[in-house]
């Protein structure tokens, strides 16, 4: 099939080869899970359960609050020890709310929903996947069953699976293609139902030929589901930018590609829906590689979602150093972690632990204007001029210069041989220019406010000042009125 | 375990590929050329490089200094042995010392240092230098020698090339040995009124002007070296070939058409190739990083521009020498170039509107 260029990209190190052959193995279960009731885009669900509840494996213990939320399930069958603040994966490294679930080790599945038919409505694989918790598991976290119902505004006629896998070291992508192609396949083509769409590309980076292969033999039963092998580049898994690569359509600056007609799903979630409509179990496990530099056997590992990441390196044999940079997600785009306590969330696609071999992290220079930055930028910006306008302050340059289109893929800061930190300047000017606009808004807010006081008490008196015309105007009647009577 | 140490963002892999290591390479890719010309104008050229490249460090050590920079960090990245080196290739081998001294000192205090140091230069600074010599010092600086290969028995000696740097030790009599370049040469014998086919009748054989035994600067004569670096460079992919292929079309495309029109008067494309500094101006001067523009069709206008200026400077211009001049006046021009032509940005039109949605649309 035609293929279309992007622009920019990077070929960083694939390091996959610790994996990548790694079969998926159960991660066993820990002592105590944490199952954050944030782990989503949106708002955080509400808990249905409380301390000292009984739970089995499935059970819903936490409801979508909200259009845009999602549900969480218990991961195991236990009692519910506590509902209150946990670690959990954020930058900030403060504390966020989660139930806290002691196994019974029984692992006691609850009453799954019942399965749904082939050809069950749209709405129907919708509801289900919204029932079942389920969010983009590429790392995303946005909650699939708001996407599933794009077709009711946008009209849509491919879906997209990305099975791109483009960071480094990842492979949890290509395992479960490669292993459980059947049960992937049949949640593409449940996506695709639930979508509407007759056509469905499904994206496998060039570097997985034995993913490819598997997918393209499952999906030959599917006439609307095609295998499309894009280049190894990264970021080959950047929404827009893979659409653009096997439709050519170009997604407009601030629109959606449900605007040009493509919806993008990870093939991690494509598992989890299948998992959902067809044997009714809602999301309670992923599957994440765990690798890096720094872990003794480096592993593909299906973990039961709220288990510490430190249970996860203890099962991969621990750690041989301590790691410079400990990551969830890829080491391009991934979000470092503050601790080993942290648990695992439904977006987590990876647990890296990494040397400083792996990362190449040295003293930054001063900027060359090599130009680099721009011919690896696949948004077409300037990364460098966009850095200099944030260094001086400059910040409203900065977004004219298109701060504001920057993905964040990082690609500028990795070729940027002056190891200039591209991303960090990107992320403190867009934080400083939310914070702007936060002041602003209370400001505007605040000037609103006082002018309706104002409004108000001008009302207040005018009335006031009515009223004590209308009582002068009686008074002065009623004298007239006696003084008249009194002559008579 | 509990990391306390503030976070960085992402990404947390880097290319191999550091600024150090850049600079290196490019000095690597000089080191043939260097290395011949140097075997080729003796010891004088030597002692001149020596000083030069030494007296560069010196300065960017003094400046970093009163700056309060970090002394070594900032020395390791190379450039100031880099501004250095470019500069004394640039120059007549047999120049005195303070030509040298004081060309670093113009290249790496006045055009680079004073505006911030690395990457804040509008101007490459070995190019300044050359230019302020060039007007300051013009006998100095357009004394050329014929080549008096080291190993040659009328090459100068060890102690007696102190003599031609230093001033003191020896004699030489300059005047015995000095030899205009071709280009030189070919202009003044035109402002005579000469022909061409009569000026150019003496001239080196075409195999003498490829690999360089030919008058002219320390380390801009043999083209077939430059060349070799050039693409050593381009195979590292430490330059692109926007920048030389464009320079190298700006000076042959109006040579070739005027060498059409009157070749009694106007230089054959192939002698403005080999000719002295266009190789070395095309893959190490104008490809300096820090002073020319930043997309690769910006480079394709500026190295256009840079050729073409050489061309008109040789042609009709009071210097023999064009180069220097070119690339400082397109230097000049490319903050201009970066603004006007800046990639498009993903999802909007060129005029940074976003696109229009237009759906079912490409296939």
């Amino acid at each position: 099939m035609r293929l279309f260029r992007i622009k920019g990209g990077v070929h960083p190190d694939e390091r996959k080869g610790a994996t990548r052959d790694k079969t998926v193995v159960a991660a066993p279960l820990s002592a105590r899970l944490y199952l954050p009731l944030q782990q989503h885009i949106g708002a955080p669900a509400r808990p249905v359960v409380k301390a000292g509840d009984r739970v089995k494996k499935g059970q819903l213990i936490a409801e979508a609050a909200g259009p845009v939320s999602a549900a969480l399930h218990a991961s195991t069958s236990g009692t519910v020890e506590a509902i209150g603040p946990c670690p959990v994966p954020h930058a900030s490294g403060l504390k966020g709310a989660a139930i806290t679930l002691v196994p019974d080790g029984r692992d006691e599945w609850a009453e799954p929903m019942p399965p749904l038919p082939c050809d069950a409505a749209p709405e129907a694989i919708a509801k289900r996947v919204a029932e079942a918790g389920i969010v983009g598991l590429g790392g995303a976290t946005f909650p699939s069953a708001v996407k599933l119902n794009l077709r009711e505004r946008h009209a849509l006629d491919t879906l997209v699976m990305n099975g791109a896998e483009c960071e480094p070291f990842l492979t949890c992508d290509d395992r479960l293609m490669r292993e459980r192609t059947d049960e992937v396949i049949s949640g593409v083509a449940l996506m695709a139902r639930a979508l509407g769409v007759a056509r469905t590309l499904v994206a496998i980076e060039a570097n997985k030929p034995e993913a490819a292969a598997a997918m393209e033999e499952a999906a030959a039963a599917h006439p609307g589901i095609a295998v499309a092998r894009v280049p190894t580049r990264y970021p080959m898994g950047s929404e827009k930018h893979l659409v653009h690569t096997l439709t050519g359509r170009e997604t407009p600056a601030r629109a959606l590609t449900a605007d040009i007609g493509v919806v993008v799903h990870n093939i991690a979630t494509a598992y989890a829906v299948h998992q959902a409509v067809k044997l009714g179990r809602p999301l309670v496990s992923r599957i994440l590689t765990v690798s890096g530099g720094a872990v003794a056997e480096p592993k593909n590992l299906e973990v039961p979602l709220g288990t510490p990441i430190a249970d996860l390196i203890a099962c991969c044999g621990g750690l041989t150093a301590e790691p410079q940079e400990l990551l969830s997600g890829g080491p391009m785009m991934g979000q470092p972690l503050r601790s080993t306590d942290i648990p695992t969330v439904k977006g987590m696609n990876g647990i890296l632990a990494l040397t400083p071999a792996d990362t190449r992290r040295g003293p930054a220079h001063a900027c060359l204007r090599c130009g680099t930055c721009v011919a690896a930028c696949p948004c077409g910006l300037v990364p460098l001029e966009i850095a200099a306008n944030i260094r001086n302050g400059n910040f409203d340059t900065a977004v004219e210069a298109g701060l504001m289109d920057c993905i964040g893929c990082g690609s500028c800061a990795f070729a940027c041989p002056s190891r200039i930190p591209l991303v960090q300047s990107f992320h403190f000017a867009k934080g400083h220019i939310a914070a702007q606009q936060r002041a602003q808004q209370r400001n505007e807010e605040a000037k609103r406010l006082v002018q309706q006081k104002g409004e108000r008490q001008e009302k207040l008196a005018a009335e006031r000042r009515a009223m004590m015309e209308r009582k002068k105007a009686a008074a002065a009647k009623a004298r007239r009125a006696a003084t008249e009577g009194a002559a008579e | 375990m509990i990391s306390q140490r503030p976070f960085v963002a992402g990404p947390f892999a880097h290319d191999v590929r550091t600024t150090p290591m850049v600079m290196t390479w490019v000095m690597i890719a000089l080191a043939p050329a260097t290395v011949f010309g140097l075997g080729l104008f003796g010891w004088p050229a030597v002692y001149l490089f020596a000083v030069t490249v030494a007296s560069a460090v010196l300065f960017e050590a003094v400046c970093l200094a009163i700056a309060g920079k970090p002394l070594r960090a900032t020395l390791a990245d190379g450039s100031a042995v880099l501004s250095g080196w470019i500069l004394a290739l640039s120059l007549p081998p047999w120049a005195p010392w303070w030509i040298g001294v004081v060309g670093s000192f113009l290249a790496i205090v006045i055009a680079k240092q004073v505006f911030g140091g690395l990457g804040q230069n509008p101007f490459n600074p070995a190019m300044v230098a050359r230019v302020a010599l060039l007007v300051s010092f013009p006998l100095e600086m357009t004394r050329t020698v014929a080549p008096r290969p080291i190993f040659r028995s009328d090459a100068p000696g060890v102690i007696d090339s102190l003599a031609v740097t230093f001033g003191f030790g020896g004699h030489i009599d300059m005047d015995a040995v000095s030899s205009a370049s071709l280009l030189g040469h070919a202009k003044t014998e035109l402002a005579r009124g000469v022909p061409l086919s009569q000026a150019l009748s003496h001239a080196g054989s075409l195999a003498d002007q490829l690999f360089g035994i030919v008058p002219g600067s320390l380390g801009e004569t043999s083209a077939l070296l430059l060349l070799a670096g050039g693409i050593l460079l381009l195979a590292l992919r430490i330059i692109t070939w926007h920048t030389p292929a464009a320079l190298l079309f700006g000076v042959l495309a109006p040579a070739t058409a005027m060498h059409l029109i009157d070749p009694e008067r106007y230089l054959s494309p192939l002698t403005h190739a080999l000719a002295a500094s266009t190789l070395f101006g095309a893959f190490f001067i104008a490809t300096d990083l820090v002073t020319s523009p930043v997309t690769r069709a910006g480079q394709l206008i500026y190295g256009t521009g840079c050729g073409v200026l050489i061309y008109v400077i040789r042609t009709w211009g009071g210097y023999p020498e064009g180069m220097a001049f070119a690339i400082l006046l397109m230097n000049a021009a490319s903050p201009l170039i970066d603004r006007w032509v800046r990639p498009r940005i993903y999802g909007r039109d060129r005029k940074g509107r976003p696109l229009a949605v237009k759906p079912k649309e490409g296939r």
